[in-house]
């Protein structure tokens, strides 16, 4: 009972610090909003995003009944804005997840063992980092056709790589530290040295990585589908960009074109102001300065 | 019966201009509950041999010969995963540079608690009910579990790898220079603190320290090892009452005593020789003032006398 009263207790003060940091504070408040948007988007006085309106209403400015305004099929842009959200935030999430957890396991396994096995394993991620992004989307979109699963697969495929090499690093220096030594001298098999001695001096690398590859897939998402190369059925702040460039009244509806760019800049800047808090957080020596 | 018993080990660094023997031919042994010093300058063979004791020699060294029997059984044939399950079960080992030693990510509880799990089948609680008594042995408040190493001093994090090292109740410890690296006062309290362990938990244990003072004060036993051989072995008070071997004089001689008229130091000239290329017949014999043509032709054997072991031709 007692050590999960102490893991609690870490958790509540791990929040402390957290919203201690001005930067943190500001990214998770941000980031919150975001994400009970996509949550609770059916509560927000949305209406169907993708349900044409009266023609009467088509490229309506914002109004108190379209609080955005509509876009060239009266759809109204606020509900599409709420909805765009839910896509990007899974899309971000989902893709980081992946590169961070394969970059990283590569990147131990590579630097841990070394020699054959970590030349083998560099010279694969040397092949996924020279995949070209974008005609790699074009191709798969064509092959699979566009859904929101292939803006996953493409960004995770490009991007595991840099988790990986940069991991690698860390582990080849690690490794050679004497607590790695002491540890192997006490009887800890490789697994253990791996994951439990210097994976845990990973993390804030992990967390860093993260927040990074989070906004690589945010603005990956949105580029790709500007381009067309979305799921043209669903609603993502990228596929707003595109219609609104498709309709030729880019330079007319400020409405059309505002929100979903300043969603998505708020929601990158706000992922990577947590970053910088979070990696600031993990430092050891950091909470003793807040007097922790 | 001896614990541990060292026979005509040889630990051979493969150097590019030709093997260094950096343990040569030596051979010890070590009763039960007992402790034996290993007592020498930097690079005579003190940690080689130390961490022979668990099979940890790092390419390029290589244990060309001998053996090491823990218990009865031989460690040097045995498989990595073998030996690996002994280390810290039964052998475990504190070293020196204890500042950089402990992982600086992990609470000192965790580090603990991880290094009984690996060995025992024990539940979480368990191991760290026994985190919590180790720490309490070696003089550290339980309450301080959760700390990180960075949070401790240098003599506590000494204390943090003693607990660590004891927490699987080995039954045989290796002490590889514990108090370098700490002030006299901080010696002091790791040393008694050692002494504690030792007696609590049953443990058989080498001690390996070029300071003379800290291992009369721990040891029933002290090796001098000189350029990878033994050159007396004895028990601490004869030793240091009536060292027989030249190397061993100077090198108690070196050393200031508190009681007694005060005396001048005297310093062993010159350096040690080199081990790739060692002087024919005893190598002390550039630096010995009692070599006779003898020295240089022939190599001295160790010959028992009084108890202890001497290898040198001018003693009789």
């Amino acid at each position: 009972m007692a050590q999960y009263l102490g893991k609690l207790n870490k958790f509540k003060e791990f929040f402390q610090l957290l919203f201690g940091h001005p930067m943190g504070f500001v990214g998770v408040a941000i980031i919150t909003l975001f994400l009970a948007m996509a949550f609770f988007a059916p509560y927000l006085g949305t209406v169907d995003p993708t349900a044409s309106g009266d023609a009467d209403n088509l490229l309506m400015p914002p109004s108190s009944q379209f609080w955005f305004g509509t876009d060239d099929l009266a759809r109204d842009i606020w509900s599409q804005t709420i909805y765009g959200s839910r896509i990007s935030l899974t899309i971000g999430f989902v893709a980081a997840l992946i590169t961070v957890f394969s970059g990283t396991f590569v990147g131990l396994i590579a630097g841990y063992y070394g020699k054959i096995l970590d030349e083998v394993l560099m010279r694969i991620v040397d092949f996924f980092m020279m995949l070209p992004e974008l005609p790699l989307m074009i191709v798969l979109a064509a092959v699979l056709g566009p859904s929101m699963w292939n803006i996953i697969l493409v960004v995770s495929l490009v991007s595991w790589p840099t988790t990986a090499r940069v991991v690698r690093s860390q582990v080849l220096s690690l490794k050679e530290r004497p607590f790695v030594e002491s540890s192997r001298c006490i009887g800890a098999s490789n697994f253990q040295l791996m994951f439990s001695e210097i994976l845990p001096n990973v993390v804030p690398l992990m967390f860093a990585q993260a927040v990074l590859m989070i906004t690589e897939a945010i603005y990956a998402e949105a580029v790709l589908s500007f381009l067309g190369l979305g799921d043209p059925t669903s609603i993502s702040w990228g596929m707003m960009l595109h219609s609104v460039f498709e309709s030729g009244v880019i330079s007319e509806s400020y409405w059309w074109v505002v929100p979903p760019i300043v969603s998505i800049v708020t929601l990158i800047v706000s992922f990577s102001l947590l970053g910088t808090a979070v990696s600031d957080i993990l430092e050891p020596g950091y909470r003793e300065k807040k007097g922790f | 019966m001896a614990l541990i018993e060292v026979k005509n080990l040889k630990i051979y660094f493969m150097t590019r201009r030709g093997p260094a023997k950096a343990v040569d031919n030596i051979g010890f042994s070590i009763e039960k509950n007992k402790t034996l010093g290993l007592i020498g300058e930097s690079g005579c063979g003190k940690t080689t041999t130390a961490m022979s004791l668990m099979k940890f020699i790092k390419p390029p060294g290589q244990i060309v010969g001998g053996s090491i029997r823990f218990m009865g059984n031989d460690i040097v044939p045995m498989a990595d995963e073998q030996i690996r399950q002994l280390r810290g079960k039964e052998i475990s080992i504190v070293r020196q540079e204890a500042q950089n030693a402990l992982n600086p990510v992990l609470t000192i509880g965790k580090q603990i608690t991880e290094m009984i799990l690996e060995h025992e089948s024990v539940t979480k609680e368990t191991a760290l009910d026994r985190a919590k008594k180790q720490l309490n042995l070696v003089g550290i408040s339980d309450q301080r579990i959760d700390s990180f190493p960075h949070e401790f001093s240098g003599g506590m994090k000494q204390r943090a790898m003693a607990a660590i090292a004891t927490a699987c109740n080995p039954k045989f410890l290796i002490l590889d220079e514990p108090t370098t690296g700490l002030d006299v006062i901080v010696q002091r309290q790791i040393l008694g603190m050692l002494r504690k362990l030792k007696t609590e938990l049953n443990l058989t244990a080498v001690f390996i320290s070029h300071d003379l003072s800290v291992v009369a004060e721990t040891c029933d036993r002290v090796a001098v090892m000189y350029a990878g051989k033994i050159m007396e072995e004895s028990d601490t008070v004869s030793l240091y009452q009536t060292p027989l071997h030249p190397y061993s004089k100077a090198l108690i001689g070196a050393y200031p005593s508190l009681k007694g008229e005060r005396r001048q130091l005297k310093s062993i000239p010159g350096v040690p020789p080199s081990l790739i290329d060692p002087p024919p017949g005893c190598r002390f014999t550039p630096r010995c003032e009692l070599a006779q043509t003898i020295c240089s032709r022939q190599e001295p054997v160790l010959k028992m006398i009084d108890g202890g072991r001497v290898a040198c031709h001018m003693v009789k």
